[in-house]
């Protein structure tokens, strides 16, 4: 029963007055940053990190940390009322959410979205009070291989988040994965793919592609109809979900919450396949698949409910072993320097107070987003009752000022406007662009981790049915494969 | 322009009053361009130094955080600006090797920047994963000799601190292993905790809390005495490799052509700063070693840099390692 005093002691410390309104700075911070493309955790991140010097550790941790699962709230927003995900692991959300909106119901949409992520946050929360030090060292077995392997399973899983073709599916993840490329080598420093631009050195932001292939690809799709005249949605039936709803929800909220959690704890990219490999099995197990990616609401639950809980557990290796997962992990580290706090595994035993505060604060911190975030509901579903001539244009500029904070960089504009095209583009071609986003955040990671396991291996490529963990998962996603080609195939053969 | 106005919002959210400048220099806020990422091991040292040159100059100091290319477009970024004292440059021993890794570098550091002093230096460390064979760094050397098709050597990218201990070693042995290049000193130490890769040279600041908890292996560090956030852990000199000594060092720089005055100055300042005692707490604490007194002014900086291009050059260029 020492981990009730432990986190007696996080609770004691995180419900002082100034921690709680540090923490609801942060929430509130997150969720408007959230709201705005663009413009993520990471640059405000970096921003605030001054701001900060000031405070005890705790107070400066617990506000930083809000901003960043708040943004995880707030990117949904978007995502659903006009189809602009500010963030990689919203991409997923903008598919179902969107459709939603357009039949009127953004406001379930939301707050489905509200309740998936407080449920998950609050059970991620406590996964990583009672087993975080556990889970570490779980994720420390993972090597490059398995990595690989991971990743591999994960664009097999993306091939379902498509609805068409499945040809055009495939294509479009290959046609991500050479978009990934782009950018300077991680091993040698050449630079691939840039035509001499030093602007494409490294890479092509992920929120610039995001925009671009959604929000202005929807844009322009929205005015080549007839109802560009109209608001996105003409008639709004209810606010909140129904007890219906809710009865659907539970069960995609609980998987997602699971896969997030384990999904999570992985360093390097572990919370961006969370997100639709919750969608890809909801999708799955659905009695009417077709439903998906026309409005249903388990393709919204799901994927929030797992950002979430990944959000939450991704803080796992950095609080116990002192390994940022993901970049906003390494401010969160540089942040704990500052305030002489050396990272690592002692600081769990050392700075009891501060680990179990941080953990209390992030579950207060996601019972105010709740709060927060469901009276506003109404206000967003608002907006959508907007003149689509009026809306569109506040998009774009919106879109404009996201993609040129991300780097202070008007190339960015540009690049977002050339993948625009390309959204308005494939939309013609009856192509899916979620396939290609997908492929596109995932390919790099793909090449740096089978890159590091042939080095590691010394080229021996049987490295990946070796080693157990890969071996599974490289197995699971042959299952997939099967069972995604096998029908299609049968489909082909029944006319003929 | 977003960010400034969130930066406003927030600075009245937390009553953050902007410090009142004086007439004479520094009549504005004075900028220091940190050319890495904010959070990064530079950053932090940037933000400690701003934060006490400014109460030893009573203005205010920001910092301003332009990464990308290994430094590169930072110091670019200063070396262009006016030399008016309010624009500033800490960079790392990156400034350097700069010289050598890049075959297309926009500015020459000794041409077109103003020494002003060094700030600190943080030692390196050689580690291995917990169930390496080798013990000592005598065994290592041994053991890479034999097995250095086998052997791998993890590094945090290339022309980092620990690609360069990496082939400052391998040049001292004159063997040359595989090494395994990773995005940034986290996901290396990652892989050495799991196991995956065999040995790093890295930062004390990263390695000795992994140390202490026994998770991974140490072999010696790379400064001139033993440290005394590891005193039991043997220099390399000790651990028989004499020459080896390298950290990563910090220094202040000013565009070329500020005024005397100006550059005076901001080196009191410094000298200031790095006698303030949350300052050195903080150096101790990341295991960095403050500059004295006589390292924080402009000719020794000129001096060191000098030192450490003719170091690296040779070293880089027979690795033939290029950034670009």
């Amino acid at each position: 029963m020492e981990l009730l005093g432990d986190l007696a002691t996080g609770f004691a410390a995180a419900f002082t007055a100034a921690n709680l309104l540090y923490c609801f700075v942060g929430v509130l911070l997150g969720t408007l940053i959230g709201v705005l493309p663009g413009l993520g955790p990471n640059a405000t991140i970096a921003m605030l990190l001054p701001f900060t010097f000031t405070l005890e550790p705790l107070s400066a941790l617990i506000m930083l940390a809000g901003i960043y699962y708040g943004a995880q709230y707030g990117g949904s927003t978007t995502a659903i009322l006009i189809k602009v995900p500010g963030e990689a692991s919203s991409v997923v959300t903008a598919l179902d959410g969107y459709q939603m909106a357009r039949q009127g119901r953004a406001g379930v949409a939301l707050a489905t979205a509200a309740i998936g992520s407080f449920a998950a946050g609050s059970f991620a929360t406590l996964l990583v009070a009672v087993l975080g030090p556990l889970l570490a060292d779980v994720a420390l077995a993972f090597g490059p291989a398995d990595y690989c392997s991971l990743i591999l399973l994960g664009l097999v899983a993306s091939v379902v988040l498509a609805q068409g073709s499945l040809l055009k599916a495939f294509g479009m993840i290959v046609l991500g994965l050479l978009l990934g490329l782009v950018g300077s080598d991680v091993d040698t420093g050449v630079e691939r793919f840039t035509f001499g631009i030093p602007k494409l050195a490294e890479g092509i932001p992920v929120a610039v592609a995001a925009m671009g292939l959604f929000g202005l690809g929807e844009i322009v799709h929205n005015l080549r109809d007839e109802h560009a005249r109209e608001p996105i949605a003409r008639r709004i039936s209810g606010l909140l979900p129904s007890r219906a709803d809710l009865a659907r929800i539970v069960g995609p909220v609980t998987r997602g919450t699971l896969i997030g959690s384990a999904l999570g704890v992985l360093p390097g990219g572990g919370s961006i396949l969370a997100s639709f490999a919750a969608y890809s099995l909801e999708k799955k197990l659905a009695t009417d698949e077709d439903a998906f990616g026309k409005g249903a609401i388990e393709g919204v639950a799901a994927p929030e409910a797992a950002n979430n809980a990944g959000a939450q557990t991704s803080f796992i290796p950095m609080l116990t072993l002192g390994l940022p997962s993901n970049s906003v992990m390494a401010l969160m580290l540089g942040a704990m320097i500052i305030h002489g706090i050396v990272p690592g595994p002692s600081v769990m035993v050392e700075q009891p107070t501060l680990f179990y505060g941080l953990v209390a604060s992030m579950w207060i911190g996601n019972l105010m987003l709740v709060v927060l975030n469901l009276p506003l509901v109404g206000l967003w579903v608002r907006l959508l009752s907007i003149p689509y001539h009026h809306l569109f244009p506040v998009i774009v500029a919106l879109c404009c000022i996201g993609a040129y904070s991300l780097r202070n960089n008007v190339f960015d504009i540009y690049l977002m406007a050339a993948f625009g095209f390309l959204g308005t583009l494939l939309v013609a071609l009856r192509c899916e662009p979620a396939p290609l986003l997908l492929g596109f955040i995932l390919g790099p990671m793909l090449e740096e981790y089978l890159r590091r396991a042939l080095i590691l291996s010394r080229g021996d490529p049987t490295v990946f049915v070796t080693r157990p963990i890969s071996a599974v998962l490289l197995a699971l996603a042959a299952i997939g494969l099967i069972a995604v080609v096998l029908p299609s195939v049968r489909k082909l053969r029944e006319p003929a | 322009m977003l960010a400034a106005w969130l930066g406003a919002l927030v600075s009245l959210v937390l009553l953050v009053a902007p410090a009142s400048a004086e007439a004479r220099y520094p009549a504005r806020v004075v900028t220091i361009v940190v050319p890495f990422p904010a959070g990064g091991p530079t950053d932090t040292v940037g933000r400690l130094l701003a934060q006490a040159m400014g109460g030893a100059l009573k203005t205010q100091f920001i910092i301003e955080n332009i990464g990308g290319s290994g430094g590169v477009l930072g110091a670019a970024r200063v070396a262009k600006s006016a030399p008016d004292g309010t624009t500033l440059l800490l960079h790392n021993i990156g400034l350097a090797t700069s010289v050598a890794l890049y075959r297309k570098l926009p500015y020459d550091p000794r041409r077109d920047l103003e020494p002003i002093g060094l700030v600190n230096d943080v030692p390196m460390s050689f580690v291995a994963r917990r169930d390496f064979p080798a013990s000592t760094l005598g065994e290592l050397i041994d053991y890479v000799k034999v097995r250095k098709d086998e052997v791998t050597y993890a590094n945090a990218g290339i022309g980092g601190a620990s690609h360069l201990c990496g082939l400052y070693f391998m040049s001292a042995i004159a063997t040359r292993v595989t090494p395994v290049p990773y995005k940034g000193t986290g996901p290396a130490m990652n892989d050495l905790l799991g196991g995956q890769v065999d040995f790093m040279c890295d930062q004390t600041t990263n390695t000795t809390n992994h140390i202490k908890a026994g998770k991974i292996k140490v072999f010696a560090v790379t400064s001139k005495a033993r440290l005394p956030s590891l005193p039991e852990v043997p220099t390399m000199a000790e651990a028989g490799l004499p020459g080896i000594e390298l950290g990563v060092w910090h220094a202040l720089l000013a565009p070329k052509g500020t005024p005397q005055p100006i550059l005076e100055a901001l080196a009191a300042a410094l000298q200031q700063a790095l006698a303030d005692p949350l300052v050195l707490d903080r150096f101790a604490a990341l295991g960095a070693s403050a500059a004295t007194r006589d390292q924080a002014t402009p000719d020794a900086l000129r001096r060191h840099l000098d030192a450490e291009i003719a170091k690296w050059s040779p070293i880089i260029k027979a690795a033939d390692a290029y950034a670009d």
